[in-house]
């Protein structure tokens, strides 16, 4: 890659002495290491949406929390422009699976939320979240609470305050998860074109490959625990501009199954180990 | 009804075909009638165990009780009478006054107190542990059992009085505070330090927004307990307030005005506890289980 990498991995690893469970007995209770990802080499242009696909326990929400700075590599580094990244930062923002908004607040004011601290004046924050709101659609909705917002409109909330402080990454995680398919489509079209409008480099995660194969440029493919970087598919579906059912056509049939073979292996031998997921404070859950 | 019997008709179905515009305005006015009639009904049997405690209090003394007793419980035109006359004279206002001035300062140091001490214990595991079991203890000893202490400690004067007000009121909110800033889901956090915000920005935007309610229904509560406590403790040892005026009545064998005291006693409590559920639900109105209600 002759670019300059926006993001670049190089030899990333994420180990957890995990927390013993409140119902384990004593005995159990000894740390035991456990190795999420391992020697994650990876550059991300400028620019580009990447997607990255893996098993259940391939460690993708711990690599994803690796690049929003919440969590520290305990092997290799990661670089956002050539330097190391310290901590959460404003060159990205994450958007989470269920939306993380402040239930306390309406749409606008969350997007407000985003851009407190940024310095801008409150009028200027305002006019900004306003302006955001109706780069999703939303404008409508500006005064209404989460608990009054469907998924998708949440969603699209969530999407706004990330985009509203102008980051350079966006940083997703299975953020259409939870919807229903029509609206997944429609989330997933509105993320293209916004993508395509801003030019922000995106990591896009997801344990769907349809919506890999449809969203990324490049499919980054991992192995089940210790997660690994398997495979990179490049992905060309031409001009995405024409109407035409992209999902039907024969090269979207053939990147499917190229990702899904990649997959298959993985995803049984994940299930033979019954991974677990590991959440943040350290503890593990059975993997959804 | 019709469907069945079609060939029975009544006038008013005859109407309904000759004059249909007429018809709808009735069944229009009918069913104003019927949302009238049928809240007057609900009205009316929300009031009626009130007004059935309020005709036995007035008529069970003459007709129930023995002669000798109904002196103890004079019927209710009688107590409301001799409130009338301490709210008159300046009484009633004085000892209310009194009293609501120890619930104010018992209460609002109570939430001085409470909240920032929960918070704090709340955020701090080590701390939790620390303390945890001597407020298990604290709070489960009840806060009367130590009057004579803040008695002996603070005087005979206000002072003890607020004390023990803000001690009973203490742990109702500190409890709930507590609970309140544990349970800040923990997506929210994450999701606000992906923002880059600092722990003192993150707590005053995410964790105390989210554990105001909960918090308020602690102070709910609190107020309960405030107001159980002082009445108590009025009664011990008082020169005036609510509590000192039932006590005092008594004494002197004013039955009339010990029963004015208690029920002004009920209609601060009802009224305090009215006041703080309408802070508590303007606190909780993001909560969309709460505000469909």
């Amino acid at each position: 890659m002759t670019a300059p990498a926006k993001l670049a991995l190089h030899h990333v690893g994420k180990q957890f002495s995990m927390r013993a469970n409140r119902t384990q007995s004593r005995g159990q209770q000894r740390a035991r290491r456990l190795v999420a990802l391992q020697d994650i080499t990876l550059e991300i242009p400028a620019g580009e949406f990447l997607v990255l696909v893996g098993p259940s326990g391939s460690g993708k929400t711990t690599l994803l929390d690796l690049l929003a700075g919440l969590s520290t590599p305990s092997a290799g580094e990661i670089l956002v422009d050539g330097a190391p990244i310290t901590g959460p930062g404003r060159d990205r923002a994450v958007v989470f699976q269920q939306y993380a908004l402040l239930p306390w607040r309406s749409a606008l004011a969350n997007i407000e939320f985003a851009l407190e601290g940024s310095g801008l004046r409150r009028r200027e924050r305002r006019r900004r979240a306003r302006e955001f709101l109706d780069l999703v659609g939303l404008s409508a909705f500006a005064d209404r609470y989460p608990h009054e917002l469907s998924g998708g409109m949440k969603q699209r909330v969530a999407i706004a305050r990330s985009l509203a402080y102008d980051p350079d990454i966006l940083l997703m995680d299975e953020p259409f998860a939870a919807l229903d398919a029509q609206t997944r489509e429609q989330l997933q079209d509105e993320l293209l074109r916004i993508w395509r409008t801003t030019g922000k480099t995106v990591v896009f995660i997801t344990h769907s490959i349809d919506e890999a194969v449809y969203l990324g440029q490049r499919v980054a493919v991992l192995s089940s625990r210790p997660g690994r970087l398997k495979a990179l598919v490049e992905i060309d579906l031409g001009d995405r501009s024409s109407a035409a059912d992209l999902r039907s056509s024969a090269e979207f049939g053939h990147y499917r199954h190229q990702v899904w073979s990649l997959l298959h292996g993985e995803v049984l031998r994940a299930q033979a180990a019954g991974h677990l997921k590991i959440q943040p404070d350290g503890t593990e859950k059975a993997a959804s | 009804m019709t469907a069945l019997s079609p060939t029975i008709r009544t006038d008013d179905e005859i109407f309904d075909e000759l004059l249909p515009e007429e018809d709808e305005q009735r069944s229009a006015a009918r069913r104003v009638a019927g949302v009238i009639g049928h809240v007057l009904g609900q009205t009316v049997w929300r009031c009626a165990a009130l007004v059935l405690f309020a005709l036995l209090w007035e008529f069970g003394p003459k007709y129930l009780l023995d002669p000798s007793a109904r002196v103890f419980l004079p019927p209710l035109h009688e107590d409301l009478q001799a409130g009338w006359r301490l709210l008159r004279n300046g009484q009633l206002e004085t000892d209310l006054g009194a009293s609501l001035k120890r619930a104010a300062i018992g209460f609002g140091g109570a939430i001085v107190i409470a909240v920032p001490l929960g918070v704090v214990i709340a955020w701090y595991r080590p701390v939790q542990r620390f303390l945890n079991p001597l407020l298990e203890l604290f709070r489960n000893t009840a806060a009367l059992a130590l009057l004579p202490v803040f008695v002996l400690l603070l005087g005979i004067g206000e002072l003890s009085k607020d004390t023990i007000v803000a001690y009973a009121a203490t742990f109702p909110i500190l409890l709930n505070t507590i609970a309140g800033v544990r349970a800040v889901d923990p997506l929210l956090v994450r999701a606000a330090r992906s923002l880059g915000l600092s722990s003192p920005r993150l707590f005053v935007k995410v964790v105390l927004p989210s554990a105001l309610p909960t918090i308020f229904t602690g102070i709910r509560m609190a107020g309960a307990s405030a107001i159980l406590v002082l009445i108590a403790a009025e009664m011990v040892g008082a020169k005036a307030g609510l509590g000192f005026l039932i006590m005092n009545a008594q004494n002197s064998f004013q039955m009339p005005d010990m029963y004015a005291g208690i029920l002004a006693t009920a209609v601060v409590g009802t009224v305090v506890n009215y006041g703080l559920v309408l802070l508590e639900r303007h606190f909780s109105r993001w909560r969309g289980d709460i505000a469909a209600r």
